[in-house]
């Protein structure tokens, strides 16, 4: 049971193209939604239905978002797309945009039709040039076909869809960072509420999905709601893109049912690599706690399982490591990310991101200090919950995480200044 | 003349450069001539040989009706604007988890060596500059760079000479 | 949200609060408080800093209590373990990359950030790292910057982009190296910016005239109001010593708000100009003389007696004078059988003052401008006039006010407004366009003007705003009353006010321009406002027709005056020229006999009757400078030596009182009855001047404010032309040019500039290097020097 929603034309020759697609039966549910001029509610009910839950890495439930909207409010509404995929390890909505775009375009037009939008953007991290190319040309072919622009197929419903691109910011794939980068301003999030249902995009009622949840819309509405949860299982619906990576042989992206073993996905890329041992896993992007190989070779791919342990299963990346791993030069990478992708804007963020980083790196370069743990600990339960946004819990926890699982290892940094792997 | 008051927004740029600009300006509405201000910004960086001086970002301002600070906000939050000039091959190297943990450190020693410089720094020649970005979604393919427009993966040092003897 | 009133309760105690209101407004009504940064009940909420964070029941965060609405039930506490633990944490990351350097800091004693930290900091820093350093940029000659110092709260940045409504800081860079600033090297040139000074919680942001000078807790503070403009906005004068230090806002929400311009600010300055006036002097044989004060006053006295036909003399009186001194002086040469008395020194046209039954106000109170529909403002640049009443009709554009303008010069307004730009001759006919797509029927003077006018869009769409709307007003600004042909834009606008359901604002341009027409400081009226029993001559009558004895209060010859080159001729060929003044200067020395040093407004006691007609008392702050007197004493021994009665006051509240009880049953009236016969004037012939008197050249004091001097509003003198007006006149390449204007001549430099409309150059008065010339407007010529 792979391969069958977001990348059902994989198997295609040139499966980006619009008559690939459509040979495949693409666009057919959008046509039988306007010439039904199916009832907006139920396509939301369906959402709701299906179990779909936000595949960017927060994990709302689709429907439930989507249903905040008020549909016969006045003005303009808007469906925005998060295709700024930038969380460390992930590597998926690239491949919608550069092999199914026109599933994503034809379950943006149906979102908009559900809440009542006419306008969309579909906002593209700024070093994706070959898939915005690629979306660029699948929104133009099409508009050309009817699908997008004003009375699509004579239904009397307009759609217009653009691209957005951006230019090198992990912030904007927090819903209103990147909001506000479309309004052509820093990526900053916004103080919530109000939320984007609301006030969203130059302030109007605004739903904002990620690539895969928006991509996932066509074949929910094909096959149901209730055939996309039971794909799943419970309180995690439906496939799910698995970015995977690491120390394995055969790294990529697998559309595999919410709750495979992990067991069974390592073993689908291609197993540890060089037949090292398995030392660890992120499970969710680097935000998500780290959890040790064993632990991670019981636990299934879906939320529960994952939050069970401790971590989270995010935006489905997955990043492997062997035993050959520096768990401390890990976090030092980790905690220098967030330190370089801080926004700025609120203290805690601003301020602590930076000197958990320089902890980290003391300890790593060996000048690190018996406090130090502590004090890593303490500095990130300040900054965790006291952000505007999530990239402050999103820099501790993985500083959590690790000192959860691997404080021997920190310690012996700091006692021997020098790393226990031999290789740090 | 001892100041001058000029107000004329469009004499800065060429037709093309306006028109490519103007197609961005189109995908927003009217009243938000600013959404087209990121679009802007790498088309002049482009044309530029890939960087942003004060005037270019000054001329986005007044074709865009944006105050200037407003455009160095831009130009400065996101990392993909550069404001000091860069090689004309600029080659972004992944240093992230899974690009490391696959070696990415030795394709940076690699292409240091090859070239010569660190990174944030340009070949004597001005052909190549080197920096060091975050994730940028290809980890399937780590370790990886960007040069330009185009990802390159898996990469090897051989893989590396191969690629940059195929650049101009 | 509903207004509806919903119950809390904040640390245990019971709170009544409109629902929806963010938590901080409602504990800071209550007195409960919760330390913040960037905060400001004038800003958007940015909920940046964190530092108000505290615990709300059934909340596993802890909250922002600046972005946080209140609902009905909600418990808060703000000062639980986990509110205080979430706002040390606060505390201490602020504290990691601020440099600590309080000792030589300007903000010390006074500062957010030191005041907080001492509840909410730990005495030891944990953190061992190298600290965060901003390379500073010179933002101007008002604010210095130590943007080490700065906590990123954006209140600054926010003030420009919301209240001065042009952005010039902003924040560039991100994360860590995130850098409040101007990015570039640029001078702050809002006329509100020093208002961020106020704003910024630490020392990032301070005063460059101020940097140095005194420490917070030297520091007293006295009430006051600003003598500028006329909104009178109401200021705290900081001291030391006897001597004013600075000047800070004082909030009051009908006039000022929590702000005042720059010029209110920093005029200060001025006060301790090296050419103050310190002791009395007369001139004796081209020679000037120290003096004692008895032998001053007694030669005035004398020399004004010498002088047999009480018509023959003139007052000429600063309307940024106190009421007691406006009103004194009026009583003196009314007493001495003189009517030929005047405030409206920059005035040129006064045809309409036998209409003017009553004194000139702005029309509405200052707050209502906050709520107008619809303004068309003629010749009026409010930003560069009157920059708080600026910011309150930006207020009222951003709510959906539709701004219309008639003007002579392209204006840098800050929000969407209908420009119609124009010579000065066409402002005539463009207002009387509206005023006939109004529906205005005139029949007297204007008649043949309103029918021969041709209605064009923008008339169409500002007569229609203004009927339209319940709330909109005609405002006639300081360029539009020193038209040559005033009168006619006057009877115009009232006309279409009368018609349009609009109010008329006569926008009056000094701190006692209303002050002055109540206390009788106008040919026309009587004190108390009301008209006068004989009309003497107007301001600019007295200079064409001269008079043998002049009394000058707080103005200075060429820079104070409509025709700057008439006013000291007029004066020089006078026999006797007494000045009561702060300051010396060449104008004065060349054009006075007797030089009566008196106190400027922190030294004395007085009375400011702002734009909407509200009675400003202010207490002298500091004792007056070497001998200085207050003028109203002056005044009041100049009427005893004359023998006047009436001028036994022992205090300047007595005079108040004469005054206020003579105002009895006055009001303030704007709309006039179509005069009879009115022509224009002014010929749209030739090459056309026009000039404003620009921000900081209002007065003597703002004149010598040497940090407001350096700033770009201070105003150069130059030939300001559009390009293609240079090219016309074959200047384009010229670096200065000769211009003349009625037989005077000057030189100046040329200045290109495409806000000044094709057949008009644009020269400045109240200039020192202008007031050789004539009047800001009229025929000119220019040619290469």
């Amino acid at each position: 049971m792979a391969n069958e929603v977001c990348l059902r034309t994989l198997d295609l020759e040139r499966p980006w193209l619009l008559e690939q697609y459509q040979s495949r039966g693409g666009y057919e549910m959008l046509k039988k939604i306007l010439t039904e001029k199916m009832a907006p509610e139920a396509i939301v009910e369906e959402v709701k239905k299906s179990g779909l839950r936000g595949r960017g890495g927060a994990g709302f439930p689709t429907g439930l978002k989507w249903s905040f909207i008020s549909r016969n409010a006045p003005g303009q509404k808007y469906v925005v797309c998060n295709s700024d995929e930038g969380e460390p390890g992930t590597f998926k909505d690239r491949d919608i945009l550069r092999y199914n775009p026109h599933q994503l375009i034809e379950g943006m037009i149906i979102a908009g039709y559900a809440i009542g939008a006419t306008r969309g953007y579909n906002y593209i991290r700024g070093e994706f040039w070959e898939p915005y190319e690629r979306f660029e040309q699948a929104l133009e072919d099409a508009r050309s076909a009817g699908y997008l622009g004003e009375n699509l197929l004579g239904s009397g419903f307009d759609f217009e869809l653009h691209a957005h691109l951006g230019a090198g910011a992990y912030i904007c794939g927090e819903e209103t960072a990147l909001l506000e980068s479309i309004e052509g301003k820093k990526g900053q999030p916004r103080y919530k509420p109000p939320f984007p249902a609301h006030f969203g995009l130059y302030g109007r009622p605004t739903i904002i999905n990620n690539t895969e949840s928006l991509a996932s819309i066509p074949m929910i509405m094909e096959k149901g709601g209730e055939w996309f949860a039971d794909i799943g299982v419970k309180n995690s619906g439906g496939s799910k893109l698995f970015s995977i990576s690491g120390n394995i042989n055969n790294p990529g992206v697998f559309e595999i049912p919410m709750g495979t073993p992990f067991s069974e996905l390592l073993a689908m890329a291609g197993g540890m690599k060089e037949g090292h041992k398995i030392k660890a896993v992120i499970p969710g992007g680097s935000s998500a706690p780290i959890i040790p190989g064993e632990q991670m070779m019981e636990l299934n791919m879906d939320y529960d399982s994952i939050a069970g342990a401790g971590s989270m299963l995010g935006s489905g990346a997955v990043i492997v490591l062997d035993e050959s791993n520096c768990m401390v030069k890990i976090l030092e990478r980790m905690s220098y990310f967030y330190h370089e992708e801080s926004c700025g804007q609120c203290t805690p963020c601003r301020e602590g991101t930076g000197w958990l980083y320089r902890v980290v790196h003391r300890i790593e370069t060996g000048q690190g200090r018996q406090e130090d743990l502590d004090l890593l600990d303490d500095v990130a339960s300040k900054i965790s919950g006291k952000t505007i946004c999530a990239l402050g819990d999103a820099a501790a926890m993985p500083v959590q995480g690790m000192l959860r699982h691997y404080r021997d290892e920190f310690q012996y940094h700091i006692d021997h200044k020098r790393c226990m792997i031999g290789v740090g | 003349m001892t100041t001058t008051t000029v107000k004329d927004k469009t004499e800065h740029f060429t037709p093309e450069v306006r028109a490519e600009i103007d197609r961005w300006i189109a995908k927003y509405p009217a009243e938000w001539k600013q959404s087209a201000v990121m679009g802007a910004l790498m088309i002049v960086q482009d044309e530029n040989g890939g960087w942003l001086t004060n005037q270019l970002m000054d001329q986005v301002a007044a074709y865009l009706d944006m105050p200037s600070i407003a455009v160095y906000e831009v130009a400065t939050f996101y990392s993909m604007y550069e404001l000091k000039p860069v090689g004309k091959h600029k080659i972004c190297v992944c240093t992230n988890v899974s690009c490391m943990t696959n070696k990415s450190d030795v394709i940076v020693e690699h292409l240091e060596k090859k070239l010569g410089i660190g990174f944030g720094q340009v070949t004597e020649d001005g052909r190549f500059s080197l920096k060091e970005v975050e994730c940028l979604g290809a980890c399937g393919g780590a370790p990886m760079m960007q040069i330009g427009k185009q990802y390159y993966e898996n990469l090897t040092p051989e893989i590396v000479d191969a690629i940059l003897e195929g650049l101009e | 949200m509903t207004d509806s009133t919903v119950t809390i309760e904040v640390d245990g105690r019971e709170l009544q609060a409109k629902a929806g209101a963010m938590l901080i407004e409602v504990t800071d009504a209550a007195g409960i408080r919760i330390p913040r940064f960037c905060y400001h009940k004038k800003l958007s909420i940015s909920a940046n800093c964190r530092m108000c964070l505290v615990e709300v029941e059934k909340v596993p965060k802890p909250l922002p209590a600046c972005a946080t609405p209140v609902n009905e039930g909600m418990k808060v506490y703000t000062h639980s373990p986990r509110a205080l633990a979430a706002q040390k944490g606060t505390m201490e990351f602020l504290l990691i990359n601020h440099p600590l350097d309080c000792p030589i800091c300007d903000q010390g004693g006074e500062c957010e950030l030191q005041d907080v930290a001492i509840g909410y900091g730990q005495d030891v820093s944990r953190y061992n790292e190298g600290k965060r350093v901003v390379a500073d940029k010179n933002i101007g000659p008002l604010i210095a910057t130590d943007m080490t110092r700065c906590i990123h709260c954006t209140r600054c940045v926010r003030f420009g982009d919301e209240i001065a409504g042009i952005r010039e800081m902003g924040s560039t860079g991100r994360g860590e190296h995130t850098v409040i600033g101007t990015y570039i090297e640029k001078s702050i040139d809002s006329e509100l910016s020093g208002n961020i000074i106020d704003l910024c919680p630490v020392g990032a942001l301070t005063s460059k005239p101020f940097r140095f000078n005194a420490r917070a807790w030297e520091l007293t503070q006295v009430e006051a109001v600003a003598p500028h403009d006329s909104l009178g906005s109401n200021v705290n004068l900081h001291l030391r010593n006897n001597k004013v230090m600075r000047v800070h806002p004082r909030d009051n929400e009908s006039i000022n708000e929590s702000w005042i311009s720059d010029r209110d600010r920093f005029s200060y300055e001025g006060l301790y100009s090296s050419d103050r006036l310190t002791v009395p002097m007369i001139k004796k044989s081209g020679e000037w003389k120290e003096v004692s004060w008895e032998m001053a006053l007694e030669m005035a006295a004398a020399s004004f007696s010498e002088i047999k036909e009480p018509d023959q003399l003139g007052a000429l009186l600063s309307p940024t004078a106190t009421l007691e001194e406006l009103y004194l002086a009026q009583k003196l040469m009314r007493g001495l059988g003189c009517d030929n008395i005047d405030s409206r020194l920059r005035q040129g046209d006064f045809r309409t003052d036998a209409n003017q039954t009553h004194a000139n106000w702005l029309g509405m109170k200052i707050s209502e401008v906050d709520t107008l529909n619809a303004a068309l403002v003629v010749g009026g640049n409010l930003r560069k006039e009157q920059p708080i009443l600026a910011h309150r009709l930006r207020k009222a554009a951003l709510a959906g006010a539709s701004v219309h303008t008639i003007s002579p010069l392209q204006l840098e307004l800050n929000y969407k407004s209908q420009q119609s730009l124009c010579t000065p001759a066409e402002m005539v006919e463009r207002l009387a366009a509206v005023a006939k797509a109004a529906g205005v029927k005139a029949s007297g003077s204007v008649a043949n003007i309103v029918n021969s006018a041709a209605i064009d869009e923008f008339a169409k769409n500002t007569a229609e705003a203004l009927k339209r709307s319940d709330s909109s007003v005609v405002m006639l600004g300081a360029l539009a009353q020193s038209h040559p042909d005033y009168s006619l834009l006057y009877a115009l606008a009232s006309g279409l006010a009368d018609v349009s359901g609009a109010r008329l604002s006569i926008v009056p341009s000094a701190a006692n321009t209303v002050g002055a027409q109540l206390a009788g400081a106008v040919p026309h009226l009587q004190a108390g406002g009301k008209t006068a029993d004989r009309n003497g001559l107007d301001a600019l009558s007295m200079l064409k027709l001269p008079r043998k004895g002049y009394l000058l209060l707080g103005v200075e010859p060429g820079m104070d005056f409509w025709n700057g080159a008439l006013s000291q001729s007029a004066l020089q060929s006078a026999d006797t020229v007494v000045a009561l003044s702060a300051y010396r200067s060449p104008e004065l020395e060349a054009c006075t006999d007797i030089l009566l040093p008196i106190a400027l407004y922190t030294e004395t006691s007085g009375t400011y009757v702002n734009a909407e007609g509200n009675w400003q008392q202010c207490r002298g702050a500091v004792k007056p400078q070497g001998e200085v007197r207050p003028a109203w004493k002056v005044l009041r021994v100049l009427g005893n030596l004359m023998n006047q009665q009436g001028f036994e006051y022992t205090d300047p509240q007595q005079i108040n009182d004469e005054l206020r009880t003579l105002c009895d049953g006055a009001s303030l009236y704007n709309n006039i009855t179509e005069p009879t016969s009115l022509e224009p004037t002014l010929s749209a012939d030739g090459l056309q001047r026009a000039g404003d008197t620009p921000l900081y050249a209002t007065d003597p004091l703002v004149r010598r404010a040497k940090a407001l001097q350096l700033t770009k509003d201070a105003g150069n003198a130059a030939i300001r032309l559009h390009p293609q007006e240079a090219i016309r006149q074959g200047l384009e390449s010229a670096q200065n040019a000769l211009i003349k204007q009625n037989g005077y001549q000057a030189n100046l430099p040329l200045a290109l500039d495409e806000s000044i409309p094709e057949g008009c150059v644009w020269i400045s008065t109240g200039l020192r290097d202008t007031s050789m010339l004539g009047q800001p407007f009229g025929e000119v010529t220019v040619e290469k020097a």
